[in-house]
């Protein structure tokens, strides 16, 4: 296992330019005032089903994302909506799919855990937990034998860490020196559970049993996060095979918008992480110290996602539900 | 074999084959015709799989594409989904259907939906290969006939081959398709022989098939249960009963057309599957009859298929809880009131 190490700024600032930073936090700032604002149809019942918020965790999701190249893929998790927004989806589709209708990424079919965007390599949210294990080794195996250089990305939460099938896809991964990403957002909840609770030993132990390089990330610093991930993915790019990145991570809301009260930890807990350890504020500040953003800018590119995710929303308000002739189409290609 | 069957200007080569030898020349054509188009499973390389189904493929294509897994049947069913969803066409090999369970999230939650849930932009083109039937003296966890499982999920389709002719063609069909398809081979037909010719075809998914004409009564059966139907269909006939088999051939989708047109000019059906006959293929068949058929019919339609219960060990209760021909002639006799 290895932590990530610290590099200098200055390295830093040569290898991802000003703008590029920029970027990133529009990105996260994009999945948090998208989340917040589903949060809000849900409560005010304009929302149908689950929905399981990302806020907290934006680092992780935009990091990885931004080491990778568009024709990449990624498997997302219930969790799924940031990983979709960080690899390209937009907002309007967004809302539209969450709202069940047709102008969704899957034609309302697939609601907030199955968002599929193959157009932009996401192969699909998945609402079984380490459901996708198989799938992202299967997207890296195929990319091998068709003699690409695509790296398959699996998100997962440390939930899934209780899952057989990761270790079976992890085991074969490893054995063929697949090209994927085990990214694991370790947010210290299985659900309403604490993962102290449901994970014995060691997390990092887990992948080094397979022979899996682990890195322990900051999954509060997408810089952490986005250097880790630029040297998991270029060993999978290189055909060194798959490595695993154990993001540490938190996330501000419940297991799903209805689980308000949150029994399982502290309030006090909560509010340490939101204050000391978020993501936009960690990066706002860095960026501000380096002169690559001030309170003038970081202001004008809320109200710029803001003013999208409005524009997102009334697409979305507005558009059709899908026909009654397509519940039956879409079964069989 | 299909009745009507136009004839080239010259008979194409037509061999006497193994269902072995049909699986295996259905999948190396495919796999020379479609560089896409790979085997995954436990013991398919150098081992050629348990059943010798599979002998000869590695030396021809090689480890790349005959990829040898650990035992890791949800792992490597996975593996095959993401690979279907991202532009290859995998055959996985599941060695016994009873460890189809191992991987029933990625056949149920993963490969069945994936089409549906992305709104019709992904597909997953994949096969899976695995065995039904008992009488082979395995006991509960090698002998399951568990298809009905997979033909009660929406998205996936169900073949059950009979015939070495039939098995070619329809895992060819299975392979070509843009869905999952989950093909049963009975284990105790790897060894039958029957002709098969030597050229390209495929049999369409979705086609039944009579394997015998007759007029007093239908016998539908499935897998292996076809050449029980046709024992029983041989004992009917020294008696003066002559029965029409029909070979549904896939159970998703379903011919019901060729079913029902059988049972209207037969009126009498007796349906036969190897599955558990409660909440079984057999139930769907009898119902799909019914409904078609009703005012046709000259008494119930009847069902034959295993025993609810685990199947034993022992060979004396292991072959009772199989339709065998006796039975299917018994119940043919009450039905034709000759008894």
């Amino acid at each position: 296992m290895t932590r990530a190490t610290e590099i200098s700024p200055r390295d830093e600032l040569a290898d991802v330019r000003p703008e590029q930073w920029r970027a990133l936090y529009r990105q996260m700032l994009t999945i948090r005032r998208f989340e917040e604002q589903v949060n809000e149809l849900y409560t005010s019942a304009r929302m149908p089903g689950l929905a399981h918020l990302y806020i907290g965790e934006e680092a992780v999701a935009v990091g990885v994302c931004a080491a990778l190249r568009r024709d990449d893929y990624i498997t997302s998790t219930h969790r799924g909506h940031g990983h979709c927004l960080a690899k390209g989806a937009s907002v309007d589709r967004m809302f539209a799919e969450l709202l069940g209708k047709a102008a969704g990424y899957c034609r309302g079919k697939g609601g907030s855990m199955h968002i599929a965007d193959p157009e932009v390599g996401n192969l699909g949210a998945n609402a079984i937990v380490g459901g996708s294990a198989g799938i992202a080794a299967g997207a890296a195996l195929s990319a091998r034998m068709r003699g690409t250089d695509q790296v398959a990305v699996c998100f997962f939460g440390e939930g899934a860490l209780g899952q057989g099938l990761l270790y079976e896809a992890m085991n074969m991964a490893s054995l063929w020196r697949l090209p994927v990403v085990y990214v694991c957002e370790n947010n210290l909840y299985n659900e309403y559970t604490p993962a102290s609770e449901t994970t014995a030993g060691s997390m990092t132990a887990r992948p080094e049993a397979f022979g899996i390089p682990c890195t322990e990330v900051d999954g509060q610093d997408v810089r952490a996060v986005l250097r880790a991930a630029r040297a998991a993915v270029a060993r999978a790019r290189a055909g060194e095979g798959p490595s695993f990145l154990l993001c540490h991570t938190y996330r501000y809301r419940g297991h799903h918008v209805g689980d308000v009260n949150r029994a399982y930890r502290t309030r006090e807990e909560e509010q340490w992480w939101m204050t000391e350890r978020d993501p936009l504020t960690l990066l706002a500040r860095w960026m501000t110290a380096h002169g690559i953003a001030d309170a003038a800018l970081l202001a004008q590119l809320d109200a710029k996602v803001r003013e999208e995710i409005a524009r997102g929303l009334a697409f979305a308000l507005d558009a059709p539900y899908p026909d009654a002739s397509e519940v039956d189409q879409h079964v069989y290609a | 074999m299909p009745s009507a069957q136009v004839q080239p200007a010259t008979a194409p080569e037509v061999r006497e084959l193994t269902f072995a030898q049909a699986v295996r020349e259905a999948l190396a054509e495919e796999m020379r015709r479609d560089p896409r188009v790979f085997i995954i499973g436990e013991d398919v390389a150098e081992a050629g799989h348990p059943f010798k189904v599979l002998t000869g493929l590695v030396e021809e294509f090689g480890r790349d594409r005959v990829i040898d897994t650990p035992i890791s049947e949800a792992g490597f069913t996975g593996i095959a989904v993401g690979a279907a969803m991202t532009g290859m066409r995998p055959v996985v090999d599941i060695m016994f259907g009873d460890f189809i369970t191992l991987a029933m999230d990625q056949i149920v939650n993963q490969a069945a939906k994936v089409h549906y849930m992305s709104g019709g932009k992904l597909r997953v083109p994949m096969v899976v290969r695995t065995t039904l039937g008992a009488t082979r003296r395995s006991a509960a966890q090698h002998s399951q006939s568990l298809h009905a499982w997979l033909c009660h999920v929406p998205g996936l389709k169900v073949a059950l081959p009979s015939t070495p002719y039939d098995a070619k063609g329809l895992l060819k069909a299975a392979i070509r398709d843009d869905n999952p398809v989950i093909v049963f081979e009975d284990k105790m037909t790897y060894q039958l022989k029957g002709p098969v010719p030597a050229d390209d075809y495929v049999i369409p998914l979705g086609v039944a098939d009579v394997k015998r004409a007759g007029r007093d009564v239908t016998i539908v059966a499935t897998s292996s249960m076809v050449h029980v139907a046709l024992a029983a269909a041989e004992l009917l006939a020294g008696e003066g009963i002559e029965a029409e088999v029909v070979d549904p051939r896939t159970t998703v989708p379903l011919d019901v057309e060729t079913l029902v047109a059988s049972a209207r000019k037969t009126g009498r059906v007796i349906v036969v599957d190897e599955g558990y006959e409660k909440y079984g293929v057999t139930g769907e068949l009898a119902a799909v009859i019914a409904e078609g058929a009703f005012y046709d019919l000259d008494a119930p339609v009847r069902r034959l298929g295993a025993m609810h219960v685990p199947v034993p060990f022992s060979p004396v209760l292991e072959d009772l809880t199989v339709p065998t021909a006796e039975r299917v002639a018994a119940v043919a006799r009450e039905l034709c009131g000759t008894r």
